[in-house]
C-alpha cells in the first residue's frame, strides 16, 4: 500500500533514520516486488529520458495546429543577450520549460510528470540546475524519487488530471513536486521539502484547465514556465526557513475541494477560460471548421 | 494503485497521455488480440476522441499501435506513411457509440488469411486503457497482463474445462470474469493469467464442443 500522506512518510523517515527519497524508493521496491537497484535503474532511465527530451528540441518544428513550437527558440535567443529580468539561471529554466512544452505539442518524446501537459515543470527545474551547478547525477535521481513520492500523495488524496481537478492538478502538482525535489537537491530537510511543496501548491490553487480547442498547446506550454518558476520561489522560501502555516496534506485536501467545486467548463473541456475567449473560439473555427 | 513510474511516466510521444499514449495502447492491444498485423482496419472515434482526436494525433497514435509501435516510438507522427509502406489499409471515422466512455475507439480488423476481430476500448488517462467490448460482447480488462479470452455457448461445463486445461499446463489464474449476452446465448470468459498459455493448450480449448473462439493476449512476448 503506497503512502497516503506526507505525514506518514515523515514518520517512516524518523523511525528508520532515512531520507525522504529513500522512503519512496523502499516503498516502490516493496510495492512492485523488485530490488532497490532495479527501482534505481528505472528511475535513472526516466531521468535520462528527461535530459534527452530537452536536447531533442527543434526550434523549426511547429505543432500540427500551427499554434506553438517556436517559443523555446525565441526565449533562448533572448537569453543569449544576457539581459533577462529573471537572471541567467531562471531564464534558462524558462527556456527549458518552453522547450519541453513545445516538444510535447510537436509529438516528440517526453516524460509525463505527472502528465504530458505538465511535462516541462520538473525537467526545467532539475535538469537546468544539474547542468548549471554540476550536481552529481545520484543527487538528481534522489530528487526524482522525492518528486514521484509527492506526486503519489497528491494522486492518492486528490488528483493529477486536468479533466478531474483543473490545471492546479497538473501544473500545480508538477510545481509542488518540483519544489520539493529541488529543495532536496539543496539539502533541505523532509519538513522543508514539505513546506516547499505546500507553498507551490497554494500559489497555483484554483488554476483552471482551459485549453484552446482542447489541444495541449495554449495556454499549456507557457503554464509550464509558471509552474517551474513558482517551484523555485517556493523552494527558496522553504530553504530560507519560511514555513507553510497550513500543513502540506491539508493543502492537498484543499486543492481537491477546490477542484471538486470547479465548474466543468474549466476542466479540460475547451469551453471556459481562454478557450472560450473570442480569439480562442476563432482558432477553433479555423482548425475544426 | 498507481506506481511511482505512473507518476513520473510514461515516457511517451506527446501531446496527451489519454489521447495519444492511450490511443497507441488501444491499437497495440487490438493488434495483440488479433495475433497479427492487420491488413485492413476500420476505426471509429467517439466523444472526446472524435472532437479533439486529430489535434492530439489520436488518429496517428492508434494506427501506430496497430503497426506494433509502443507509446514512445518516434515514428508515431508518421504512422500513416508507415502503414502505407507496410500495406495496411485503414479508414478512420467519427461515430457516436451510444453510452461509451468519452475517450473510446472501436476497431474492426482483418488479418492476412481472413481472421477478423472487433474491439472497443477506452483510455482512462496516464496512458492506460480498458477494453470494453470484444466482437460486440461486453468485457473489461486492461491488456496489461496475459489475458485469455474465450467465447463459448452459455452452458454447463465450459468453465470447468477451461480451468482443467490451465491447471494441466501449470498456469495460475490471476482473475476471471464471465460475461454473457443472455441465458443460453453466447458467453465470454476473460481470464488473466500469470504465465503464457502455450499453443497446444489453446488448441485443446478450441477443440471442446461449445467453445466458439479462443484469443490469447500475450504481453510477455516483445515484438
Amino acid at each position: 500500500m503506497s503512502y497516503q500522506s506526507m505525514e506518514e512518510i515523515y514518520k517512516r523517515c524518523e523511525e528508520k533514520g532515512i531520507e525522504f527519497w529513500k522512503a519512496i524508493q523502499l516503498e516502490d521496491a516493496e510495492e512492485r516486488d523488485v530490488t532497490e537497484e532495479n527501482s534505481w535503474n528505472q528511475m535513472k532511465k526516466t531521468w535520462q529520458a528527461m535530459i534527452d527530451s530537452i536536447e531533442s528540441y527543434d526550434r523549426d518544428l511547429m505543432s500540427a495546429s500551427g499554434l506553438v513550437g517556436k517559443d523555446g527558440g525565441i526565449m533562448e535567443d533572448y537569453l543569449e543577450k544576457g539581459d533577462a529580468l529573471c537572471g541567467k539561471f531562471v531564464a534558462k529554466v524558462i527556456v527549458n520549460a518552453l522547450k519541453m512544452g513545445c516538444n510535447n505539442a510537436c509529438m516528440k518524446r517526453i516524460v509525463a510528470a505527472p502528465t504530458a501537459g505538465a511535462c516541462g515543470v520538473l525537467p526545467a527545474v532539475l535538469v537546468t540546475y544539474y547542468y548549471e551547478y554540476g550536481i552529481p547525477e545520484e543527487k538528481m535521481i534522489e530528487a526524482m524519487y522525492v518528486a514521484a513520492g509527492v506526486g503519489q500523495i497528491i494522486a492518492n488524496r486528490a488528483y493529477l488530471a486536468g479533466a478531474s481537478g483543473g490545471c492546479q492538478a497538473e501544473i500545480g502538482s508538477g510545481s509542488g513536486m518540483a519544489a520539493a525535489a529541488i529543495c532536496h537537491v539543496k539539502g533541505g530537510s523532509h519538513e522543508q521539502l514539505g513546506h516547499a511543496c505546500a507553498m507551490a501548491l497554494k500559489n497555483l490553487m484554483g488554476l483552471v484547465c482551459d485549453p484552446v480547442g482542447g489541444l495541449v498547446e495554449v495556454p499549456c506550454v507557457k503554464r509550464n514556465v509558471g509552474g517551474a518558476v513558482n517551484a523555485l520561489a517556493a523552494a527558496d522560501m522553504a530553504l530560507a526557513g519560511i514555513v507553510s502555516q497550513i500543513p502540506v496534506d491539508q493543502v492537498i485536501d484543499a486543492m481537491k475541494e477546490v477542484g471538486d467545486r470547479m465548474d466543468v467548463s474549466l476542466k479540460e473541456t475547451g469551453v471556459g477560460g481562454v478557450a472560450g475567449s473570442p480569439v480562442g473560439q476563432e482558432v477553433v473555427k479555423r482548425l475544426f471548421g | 494503485m498507481a506506481s511511482i513510474f505512473d507518476i513520473l511516466g510514461p515516457v511517451m510521444v506527446g501531446p496527451s497521455s489519454s489521447h495519444t499514449a492511450g490511443a497507441v495502447r488501444i491499437g497495440l492491444v487490438g493488434r495483440q488480440l488479433l495475433g497479427a498485423q492487420p491488413v485492413k482496419a476500420t476505426v471509429y472515434f467517439h466523444g472526446s476522441f472524435a472532437a479533439t482526436g486529430r489535434g492530439h494525433g489520436t488518429d496517428r497514435a492508434l494506427i501506430a499501435g496497430l503497426l506494433g509501435m509502443q507509446p514512445d516510438d518516434l515514428r508515431i507522427p508518421h504512422s500513416f506513411e508507415v502503414a502505407k509502406e507496410e500495406g495496411m489499409d485503414f479508414v478512420i471515422e467519427n461515430r457516436d457509440l451510444k453510452g461509451a466512455h468519452p475517450n473510446t475507439a472501436k476497431i474492426i480488423m482483418e488479418a492476412k488469411g481472413g481472421k477478423t476481430l472487433e474491439i472497443q476500448a477506452y483510455s482512462i488517462g496516464g496512458g492506460r486503457i480498458r477494453v470494453s467490448k470484444l466482437d460486440g460482447l461486453d468485457v473489461s480488462f486492461s491488456g496489461e497482463t496475459n489475458t485469455l479470452i474465450i467465447r463459448n455457448e452459455d452452458r454447463p461445463g465450459c468453465i470447468t474445462h477451461i480451468s482443467t486445461v490451465l491447471s494441466l499446463c501449470q498456469i495460475n489464474i490471476a482473475t476471471m470474469q464471465v460475461f454473457r449476452s443472455k441465458r443460453g446465448g453466447v458467453a465470454v470468459q476473460v481470464v488473466e493469467v500469470d504465465q503464457v498459455v502455450p499453443q497446444s493448450a489453446l488448441e485443446m480449448l478450441e477443440k471442446k464442443d461449445g467453445i466458439l473462439k479462443v484469443t490469447f493476449l500475450n504481453v510477455s512476448e516483445k515484438e
